[in-house]
């Protein structure tokens, strides 16, 4: 058994995601504590030139299985090559993002190995005997719970994305590359037809200036207003659960406990209540502008510039006064 | 065919509060329901029966108290329930929550089991791969759409991923978990209300298993919680009650002094 952390990398549309680099920056900073290698398990098909990737954010040995059954996800021949690479590096830790992928392989793996798995998690801390404690929210974010898996290995948790920080891009790091071969078994689910839409435009994730629309803004105009909003800040718009469910907004544009967390530099939420789940999809974000009509509404507990007003009445006056500012 | 849907029995999570006092979740008087994502899975299950015919069981692990959730399943459509329920299994984590559930649907037929993909008190997702896994069943997860041809006994579905779908084939027996979004489940019906009467939630406990003690409850479950929290948030922040021009006013000149405009 070694003291090994070992991420299961995610990478779809011949890109590594950035939850893998998040994994790995995490990683790096629980292996400081009781000096550990972070090793991660690339899979796939003609995926060498990914490797580069991985290294440079940090992982010190990668372990690479390329193999034409990887070429599409599927959860079998995924689920046989970690297991056996899992089961040959021993590894301590094992992290998977919380990804629709990875919430399909990793209880799957999981399962194999006879272990325990910890879902989604948001808060990853190492003691020095190895032991990992693996916080999570549970009743749709109202409690946390502190999770511990102390006498199975490898210690596995599911990490929801964008919540931990990658480290700076190196490319002069350099690390060894472990080759490994599976002899896959025949499968049983056949892959008809897959339609990927590898669209990494607008991407809330990655925006720096988010414009967030809940309840409170209810009509078409002021929606219209806010995605114009964050077009001309460089931003794009994302949502409350509200507006997700009242198909204004598209589900992939929702922040919260079922959507996405999401840490810009500026998030601006108009009209948004503020329930636990969606707090805990944006609390991290550097600065956050709330306006609402409701003085007691929760998002004023996270925000940074918290203003009490009709967020239908300041959206349209705020685009001349940004007018007027960037003129000046 | 023979359909299994698991399901649970949840607290509505969108109706739980936070008592200020204790800090404690107020648990008194939220009402129990059928986890939404197991909901659509009896549905689906449903559907296949009304076009290929089909025995739906619905099956279930917790406390007594389910019999409820199951009775409901029952006056949607299905035909026969289970219900897992013991002080052996108490405390149980995924792993052994699915162990047992596995060990049950081991002595029964089935060409389909059909789960939720995630119950939203837990929001794990995990206790329906793992009962493939113990079962050795090919599974498919995040199901939005599923068909099925009588003739080729091959099942059709639609995988759903944050960019993207997969069409994927597959015969039975497998495991789906589904979307809520794969269908609207149906209201319990006035002939399924009275055909109550003569459908029992048949009760499986620890004596009917063949499973091993040791990977049961509390003492089966590899993960253990080490403490629980809330999250404390500052209440006490200051607001500004603005006018729409001055709130305006001060937003842009914020932006702007963070160099963002």
């Amino acid at each position: 058994m070694s003291k090994n952390i070992l991420i299961i990398a995610e990478q779809r549309c011949d890109r590594v995601q950035n939850v893998t680099f998040e994994l790995i920056g995490i990683a790096k900073e629980l292996a400081k504590v009781n000096g550990a290698e972070v090793e991660v398990l690339l899979m796939g098909h003609n995926i060498a030139g990914q490797v580069s990737d991985v290294v440079g954010y940090g992982a010190d040995r990668v372990i690479l299985v390329d193999d034409p059954c990887l070429a599409s996800y599927l959860t079998e021949p995924y689920a046989q090559a970690a297991t056996e690479v899992i089961r040959e590096r021993t590894p301590g830790v094992v992290l998977v993002g919380a990804s629709s992928i990875g919430r399909d392989l990793a209880p799957r793996v999981a399962a194999r190995l006879n272990t325990g798995l910890t879902a989604d998690c948001t808060k990853l801390a190492m003691n020095e005997d190895g032991t990992l404690e693996m916080t999570r929210p549970a009743f749709g974010g109202n409690l946390f719970a502190t999770i511990v898996c102390p006498d199975h290995r490898p210690q596995m948790s599911t990490v929801r994305p964008g919540v931990m920080k990658k480290c700076d891009f190196d490319a002069s790091r350099s690390a060894e590359v472990v080759h490994k071969e599976i002899a896959f078994a025949p499968q049983k689910i056949r892959l008809v037809e897959e339609v990927k839409v590898c669209s990494v435009v607008d991407s809330i994730e990655d925006a720096k200036i988010l414009v967030a629309c809940g309840r409170g803004v209810g009509n078409p105009t002021s929606i219209e207003q806010a995605k114009n909003l964050a077009n001309e800040l460089g931003g794009t718009y994302c949502s409350s659960r509200a507006l997700v469910d009242a198909c204004v907004i598209e589900s992939c544009r929702q922040v919260g406990q079922t959507g996405k967390t999401v840490r810009p530099e500026c998030y601006v939420a108009f009209g948004i209540s503020g329930a636990v789940q969606h707090l805990a999809g944006m609390e991290d974000s550097d600065y956050i502008i709330a306006v609402n009509k409701d003085e007691n509404a929760s998002i004023f507990n996270v925000s940074d510039l918290g203003i009490v007003s009709d967020a239908n009445k300041v959206l349209p006056l705020l685009r001349e006064e940004i007018e007027k500012l960037s003129r000046a | 065919m023979e359909i299994i849907v698991c399901l649970k029995q949840v607290p509505n999570t969108t109706e739980i509060k936070i008592d200020p006092v204790t800090n404690t979740l107020k648990r008194d008087g939220v009402e129990s329901i059928i986890n939404p994502d197991d909901k659509t899975g009896l549905e689906v299950a449903l559907q296949l029966k009304e076009q290929f015919g089909a025995r739906v069981t619905v099956l279930s692990m917790g406390p007594q108290q389910a019999e409820k959730a199951l009775g409901e399943a029952l006056a949607m459509g299905a035909d026969h329930a289970i219900l897992l329920t013991d002080r052996a299994f108490a405390g149980a984590d995924t792993l052994a929550t699915s162990k047992t559930i596995a060990a049950a649907i081991k002595g029964m037929p089935y060409d389909l089991i059909i789960a939720g993909r995630q119950a939203i008190d837990g929001d794990t997702a995990q206790v329906g791969p793992e009962i493939a896994e113990h079962l050795d069943l090919p599974q498919i997860s995040y199901a939005c759409e599923v068909g099925y041809n009588a003739d080729t006994k091959v099942f059709t579905v639609k995988r759903q991923f944050e960019d993207g779908y997969q069409i994927l084939e597959v015969e039975g027996p497998c495991l789906l978990t589904v979307l809520s979004t794969a269908c609207k489940p149906r209201y319990m019906r006035v002939k399924g209300l009275v055909d109550l009467d003569n459908k029992e939630v048949q009760i499986l406990r620890r004596s009917d298993l063949v499973i091993e003690d040791e990977v049961l409850g509390l003492k089966g479950s590899p993960t253990k919680v080490k403490q629980t929290f809330n999250k404390q948030y500052n209440t006490n922040k200051q607001k500004l009650v603005l006018d729409p021009a001055e709130a305006a006013k001060l937003i842009a000149a914020t932006l702007k002094d963070k160099h963002l405009i």
